[in-house]
């Protein structure tokens, strides 16, 4: 195999793995424009995907598209179960308490997962079987088409939602100032449960396409929220392109330092990227300029 | 010091001191030497957090560091214990400030990614580096504690060593607060502008109450290691870090007797749930998430509340 | 370090050249010079958006100007940091006030004196000899201004619970304690009843009596006029008059400026 097609091969893998990441990190992104606060289950949110849906197609044998659905609504109830308790009920509403909370519910949730699901891996089978495609000399699994089909879906479909539907614009609002929303009547407080509810309902998705390669078990929430939360830094925090940027850039970066310098330490880029970026340029990749004057 | 605190550390020195006489099992005994170790390492925490207002979820890390670089140096290369316990928390105190220096200047959830980074990097390159730390199956091995030709190879020895230590450890910490140091850090975490425009170096200050912090910690880890001659990288992951910073928040933040109150019950909680051992991270969970929402100031001033003991001027 | 020569009355002690600063696209400072003379009470005016405060931050290294320099006893400190600027004798007030309002008002006080001495993190968590005598120093010394102002009866008060007039006085007692050459007081009688206002010119005429320069910002145009030995009148970021308070009040560019607003 010749380098370039191996680089070749390293990108589209990396696409593959960062259109998850991206969708992490919109969920991350999405609470934060609307509360200025980390959701720390955000991660857990991917994995109760992953779970959710085994246990509606691999053990209750529902039709495929119907497990999905009823995935999606499970986690997003999930994180509109988040919101209303801990959240919502919360004594002091400062960020760094709320994180504290998302942080417990995180551990929480694992906790919960693994008594129920037990602490084996479980996997899913691809979508649409394993023989993988040729393009343009390159092998592609067919779960990556499914990977970056539904993602764009995702994206666009978020796309419209924020451009032209009123609830998506008050959402907008929202996270430009949550007074001025206020003033001229957005219900902040329902727009708060949106976001986690929509957050929850994208990393159920992520969880879905992305389980029947990577496998999921109840303590792969971190990590995959930590890389999300990586992705939605490095592309800049807050805006959704940012996030797909980030996320993208962030698979492809993965995995190219996977396969040319060393596989073991792969995690690690993760966060030195997330270091760095926040060293040298909080903003990340599309924002402009400091996050702080003095 | 004022009179108060002194009563109470007699109090507590004298229930340290006798504590042992009634407990036979050895293994109460264990619990409360990890309790120690973590009253070490959460007073640190405190007053990084409690007092200079940096949250770090990355303390694990300098844990880890203290523990195996004692582990190495004393079982691989037969460097003599002491010593190497004190070049250990040089090497941890020189990691720290390096890290310092860029992480500070973030602010909130900022720093707190930016720590939770540094300690998965920390973690992942434990597992990997497995020629020198023995990877994922741990090191063995590590010679114990010893003075002269007394070696602490008893839980019971091991106890009175331990808590004499972690009552140092609170002893300077309480004159720290106590002092113009101490008020130049609570002072910056109030108000940090105020505190510039005080004449208060808040980024000096910050960066060497983090190195403080960090090399307490090294401290415990590597008697840690010492102590149970055999670490493995799944001690030093990220959910320690936050075990820890949840000790501080049970505690209360800036309150060093507080910090002791949360070490302890948070040392102990697992280990009453030692026979339902699944339920050991649910319930963690529940509890950071219960003392979050309904005792944000933390549980240990919730309890002084309830009994009427808060005062004016009490942090 | 630099407290070699004591400034005789009338030196300048304070100069700005030329600062400008602008936020985005806006212009704060536009090419400001002015001058301040040691010992004397100087007012910053100006109608509101004027600059003032963003003066003060400028001069307390809070900002720091795109052009131009400011000089403290002949010696530039633009672009030091705020706690540089504190330690170097520059102390101030803030327009909402910034007391650490959960530490204790001796506290808050006992804070303001940290430029002035040294014990750091080794003397205090062994509580060395030198540091005990230096705390000893320090309670005292709070205390004594904690009494100048009439607030030591509430010393072990916590500071957000004092009324707002005896807030206005922590603060700037927590700015003096610390033996600042320069007091930078940003509108101290704002909230504050006619009463209290009075009292407020009096306490900074008697602060000027004891050796401090000071410069105020202040809207209230009696007390200005009252106590000033000197104003600075700002408009739209740039210096419209300069001079004795009776000369403003008669200079057409300032009157047309508060008029006009």
């Amino acid at each position: 195999m010749t380098f370039s097609l191996q680089l070749f091969q390293f990108i589209l893998s990396g696409l593959t793995t960062g259109s998850t990441y991206a969708l992490i990190a919109i969920g991350f992104s999405l609470i934060h424009n609307a509360t200025g606060i980390v959701n720390f289950a955000q991660g857990e949110f991917v994995m109760l995907g992953g779970m959710f849906m085994v246990t509606f197609y691999s053990v209750l044998e529902l039709p495929m598209v119907i497990a999905f659905f009823l995935t999606v609504f499970s986690v997003a109830a999930v994180g509109l179960l988040l919101e209303r308790g801990p959240i919502r009920q919360a004594r002091s509403k400062e960020i760094l308490i709320l994180v504290m909370i998302t942080v417990g519910a995180s551990i929480f949730i694992k906790g919960l997962t693994m008594i129920f699901w037990g602490k084996n891996p479980m996997t899913l089978p691809p979508f649409s079987g394993e023989a993988p495609l040729i393009l343009l000399e390159a092998a592609i699994m067919p779960q990556s088409i499914w990977i970056f089909g539904i993602t764009v879906c995702v994206v666009v479909a978020l796309n419209y939602f924020f451009k032209r539907t009123m609830m998506g614009k008050a959402m907008r609002a929202v996270a430009a100032s949550r007074r001025s929303a206020m003033l001229t009547g957005i219900p902040v407080g329902r727009m708060i449960l949106l976001s986690f509810t929509l957050s929850g309902a994208l990393g159920a998705v992520a969880g879905i396409i992305l389980t029947p390669i990577t496998t999921t078990s109840y303590d792969v929430g971190v990590m995959l929220g930590l890389k999300g939360f990586s992705a939605a830094i490095l592309g800049g925090y807050g805006s959704m392109p940012g996030a797909v940027l980030g996320g993208l850039l962030l698979g492809v970066l993965e995995s190219l330092a996977s396969g040319l310098i060393s596989s073991e330490y792969k995690d690690a880029l993760a966060f030195l990227i997330l270091l760095m970026v926040l060293f040298f340029k909080p903003s990340g990749v599309l924002g402009k300029g400091k996050l702080r004057q003095v | 010091m004022e009179k108060k605190n002194k009563i109470y550390l007699l109090i507590y020195a004298f229930i340290i001191l006798i504590l042992p006489i009634f407990l036979s099992n050895n293994y109460y005994l264990m619990v409360l030497n990890v309790a120690a170790l973590n009253i070490i390492v959460v007073i640190g925490l405190n007053l990084l957090t409690g007092y200079a207002g940096q949250i770090s979820l990355g303390h694990a890390a300098f844990f880890g560091l203290g523990a195996y670089l004692s582990a190495i140096f004393t079982a691989a290369f037969h460097f003599p214990v002491w010593p190497t316990m004190m070049i250990a928390m040089f090497i941890t105190g020189i990691v720290a400030y390096v890290i310092a220096i860029p992480t500070l200047k973030l602010e909130g959830h900022y720093l707190v990614m930016a720590t939770l980074g540094f300690n998965v990097i920390v973690y992942i390159i434990m597992i990997q580096l497995d020629s020198v730390t023995g990877g994922p199956s741990g090191f063995a091995g590590i010679p114990r504690l010893q003075i002269g030709g007394f070696i602490f190879n008893s839980d019971r020895r091991i106890y009175y060593l331990f808590w004499a230590v972690s009552f140092g450890v609170l002893l300077l910490s309480l004159n720290l607060i106590r002092s113009r140091v101490g008020r130049a850090l609570a002072a910056l975490s109030h108000n940090e502008i105020a505190a510039k425009c005080s004449g208060i170096d808040t980024e000096t200050y910050k960066i060497n109450i983090f190195v403080i912090s960090a090399v307490l910690t090294s401290l415990a880890g590597s008697l840690y290691a010492h102590y149970i001659t055999f670490i493995s990288p799944g001690t030093f992951s990220i959910f320690y870090s936050i075990q820890v910073v949840t000790m501080v928040l049970v505690g209360g933040m800036g309150s060093l007797w507080g910090s002791i109150f949360g070490a302890v019950l948070l040392t102990l909680l697992p280990e009453f749930l030692h026979s339902v051992k699944e339920y050991n991270v649910l319930i963690y969970g529940l509890v950071l998430m219960v003392i979050m929402v309904f005792f944000p100031q933390g549980l240990f001033p919730g309890i002084l509340e309830v009994f009427g003991q808060r005062k004016k001027g009490e942090r | 370090m630099m407290q070699e020569t004591v400034l005789k009355n009338n030196q300048t002690i304070l100069e700005g050249r030329g600062i400008t600063l602008r936020f985005g696209g806006v212009e704060a400072l536009n090419d400001l010079s002015f001058s301040v003379a040691s010992h004397k009470i100087v007012s910053i005016i100006g109608p509101n958006g004027a600059g003032k405060t963003t003066l003060l931050n400028a001069i307390t290294g809070v900002y720091s100007p795109d052009y131009g320099a400011i000089f403290f006893r002949g010696r530039s400190i633009s672009g030091l940091k705020p706690f540089q600027i504190a330690v170097l004798g520059i102390h101030r007030t803030f327009q909402q006030t910034q007391l650490f309002s959960t530490m204790t008002v001796l506290e808050n006080v006992m804070v303001g004196i940290h430029p002035k001495t040294k014990s750091g993190f080794l003397g205090g968590m062994l509580h060395l000899p030198k540091e005990r005598k230096e705390e000893k120093k320090i309670r005292e010394k709070a205390e004594a201004f904690l009494d100048f102002f009439d607030l030591l009866p509430k010393a072990d008060w916590m500071a957000g619970h004092l009324s707002i007039a005896e807030q206005r006085r922590l603060e700037i007692s927590r700015a003096l304690a610390g033996d600042p050459e320069i007091l930078l007081l940003d509108e101290p009688a704002a909230g504050l009843n006619i009463r209290e206002t009075e009292a407020m010119g009096d306490l900074i005429v008697k602060l000027m009596g004891k050796g401090q320069t000071i410069i105020l910002v202040e809207h209230n145009m009696h007390l200005v006029m009252g106590i000033s030995d000197w104003l600075i009148v700002l408009h739209h970021g740039s210096k419209i008059g300069e001079g004795r308070p009776e000369e403003m009040q008669k200079d057409r560019r300032v009157v047309e400026a508060y008029l006009g607003t």
